[in-house]
């Protein structure tokens, strides 16, 4: 069928959770938030985050934005609660850096390499990190609008 | 092909004008649907400026060689091309710029600092490109002018009740109002907004980005005061631009760069400048470009405005018919007088994801929210894909468009 060959972008974790995602809603309660914003395309998504201890319980957002982008946003809750926030920002750190070569060997990240199909289209890549750039930006306390650009 | 004679363009000869229509994208046609945000070029304006390099070149207004002036002549040459397309009464009313955005950034530096007094007001409408959006807040937040949103209605069309309204103070400077809209390929009443701005005391610029490439312009027919415009959007290269004003407006309106080819005398006391328009022009210009530009006003001549706003015309009307009766597909804005500028959103698929499916199938549309972001949030959306045409389009193209986003709506339910 048509689009077959885009079946290395649009993975069926990536529609179904761009489609319905899990963690997709504002938290009750939370004790960091940050917004991202990629103004080259109109992209947001606000991320909510509770601790409980020293490690992350809880992560929510708020997204408009393409099916990679609501996708990588659920897949990152999923995969970041339970861990520290030193983790969480070397894990960014390395999907970041797996979004842009295709490769990974972090261990945390297996369950993300759906998402390593963007490397491969240039345009889309700011699409899977921005979810990734508001919680490390939640984490730091600090506002993801104006660092995202610096993400590229 | 049935469908390429259906319009009124002999679109097999203009297509293999433009070498880069026969190239593959992974192994498909191309199939070029963004000329709105920059066009392809004909064979015509790439020789000359590759001619230009290789045989006739040097900077210009200054040399008293063979090459200098020869370059001269030709790059101003394009001067007169230029108020030959627009009807401008004289070669000295059109200004170079590198770009549509800066013919506005000039006009808003140079008239609204000098000649818009604060407590008068400046207006735009809700469908603006940021290029006639953002210098006039600029302006505002240095001058203290005000800066006044003409509303379009749900069918995306100034809303002329309320525009004329906002007139009625008479504290209106400047209006300042696209003439065909990036996004909903509304073409505004141009007549009617000038003949109330200046009822009511005020001057118009029209941002003639768009509508320049399918209609013909006549600015003294249309009496407007301003006209931008950008060379790459119709078949020209980039980095070339225009700027149409009326003498007396030039004549009054201060420099807003300083330097080379901008003066007349120059002590360390003062200097004097230049004659209009070159007083607008410092530096080294775009040589080239101007050059290039030149050779395409001349190919758009060459097919005339009566076929290619005909044939923008059967394009839009069957853009229409197809894309509309694709489920879930929803075509913003719906003006009576609307060009080859299509924007639309697909239930269910993000127009970032659109854009990707098409671009696999060969497709070039863009997606986004068009650098009119005040304009997406009165839509009600974040962002959508469009399609747009040139002179090159074929009815066929858009039946693959039409095709392929049935597809897409299937791969993402």
């Amino acid at each position: 069928m048509m689009f077959e060959d885009l079946r290395d972008l649009y993975q069926d974790v990536i529609l179904d959770r761009g489609r319905t995602p899990r963690h997709g809603r504002r938290l009750d309660v939370f004790d960091a938030d940050a917004k991202g914003d990629n103004p080259m395309c109109g992209d947001r998504v606000q991320v909510f985050v509770r601790h409980d201890g020293a490690s992350v319980a809880a992560v929510g957002f708020e997204a408009r934005g393409c099916a990679i982008s609501i996708a990588s946003a659920d897949m990152m809750a999923d995969a970041v609660i339970g861990h520290t926030d030193a983790e969480i920002t070397a894990m960014a750190a390395g999907f970041a850096g797996m979004a842009r070569s295709g490769e990974s060997h972090v261990p945390a990240l297996q369950a993300l390499r759906p998402l390593a199909g963007v490397h491969e289209y240039p345009s889309r890549i700011k699409c899977a990190t921005l979810p990734w750039v508001a919680l490390a930006a939640a984490l730091a306390g600090t506002d993801a609008h104006k660092g995202v650009a610096s993400s590229e | 092909m049935n469908a390429i004679s259906k319009t009124s363009l002999d679109l097999t000869r203009i297509r293999a004008d433009f070498p880069i229509l026969a190239e593959k994208i992974r192994g498909k046609d191309l199939v070029f649907l963004d000329s709105a945000a920059s066009a392809q070029k004909p064979r015509v304006v790439i020789d000359a400026m590759v001619h230009a390099m290789e045989h006739q070149y040097a900077n210009i207004h200054r040399g008293l060689h063979w090459m200098s002036e020869r370059t001269t002549e030709a790059y101003e040459e394009t001067r007169d091309s230029v108020a030959r397309l627009m009807n401008a009464p004289d070669r000295r009313n059109i200004v170079f710029t590198r770009n549509s955005t800066e013919a506005f950034n000039l006009v808003a530096l140079s008239y609204g600092r000098s000649v818009l007094q604060p407590g008068q007001a400046v207006v735009i409408s809700e469908m603006e490109h940021h290029a006639n959006i953002v210098p006039w807040q600029m302006l505002r937040d240095a001058t203290g002018i005000e800066l006044r949103i003409a509303p379009i209605t749900d069918a995306g069309e100034i809303d002329m009740l309320a525009y004329e309204a906002m007139l009625a103070d008479g504290r209106v400077g400047l209006v300042s109002i696209t003439h065909m809209s990036n996004v909903l390929g509304t073409y505004t009443p141009a007549q009617r907004i000038i003949e109330i701005a200046h009822r009511n005391g005020a001057k118009v610029m029209l941002d003639g980005s768009q509508s320049i490439v399918h209609r013909r312009i006549d600015v003294q027919a249309l009496d407007v005061d301003f006209f931008a415009w950008t060379g790459h959007k119709l078949y020209g290269p980039t980095g070339i631009g225009v700027l149409y004003a009326k003498a007396e407006l030039l004549e009054r309106m201060p420099p807003v760069m300083g330097g080379g080819d901008m003066i007349s005398t120059v002590t360390y006391q003062n200097s004097t400048w230049a004659e209009v328009p070159h007083k607008f022009e410092a530096g080294t210009p775009a040589i080239i470009e101007g050059i290039g530009l030149n050779a395409a006003i001349k190919y758009v001549e060459s097919i005339g405005y009566d076929a290619i706003a005909a044939h923008e015309a059967a394009l839009t009307d069957h853009a229409l018919a197809r894309l509309s009766v694709i489920d879930g597909l929803t075509i913003m804005g719906r003006p009576q007088d609307r060009g080859g500028v299509v924007s639309f959103t697909l239930e269910g698929a993000h127009a970032h994801d659109v854009a990707t499916l098409l671009d696999r199938q060969g497709i070039a549309v863009r997606a986004g929210h068009h650098c009119a972001q005040p304009l997406m949030q009165r839509l009600g959306v974040d962002s959508t894909a469009r399609a747009s045409f040139g002179i090159y389009t074929t009815l066929a193209e858009i039946d693959v468009l039409a095709d392929t986003l049935d597809h897409v709506r299937t791969f993402f339910k």
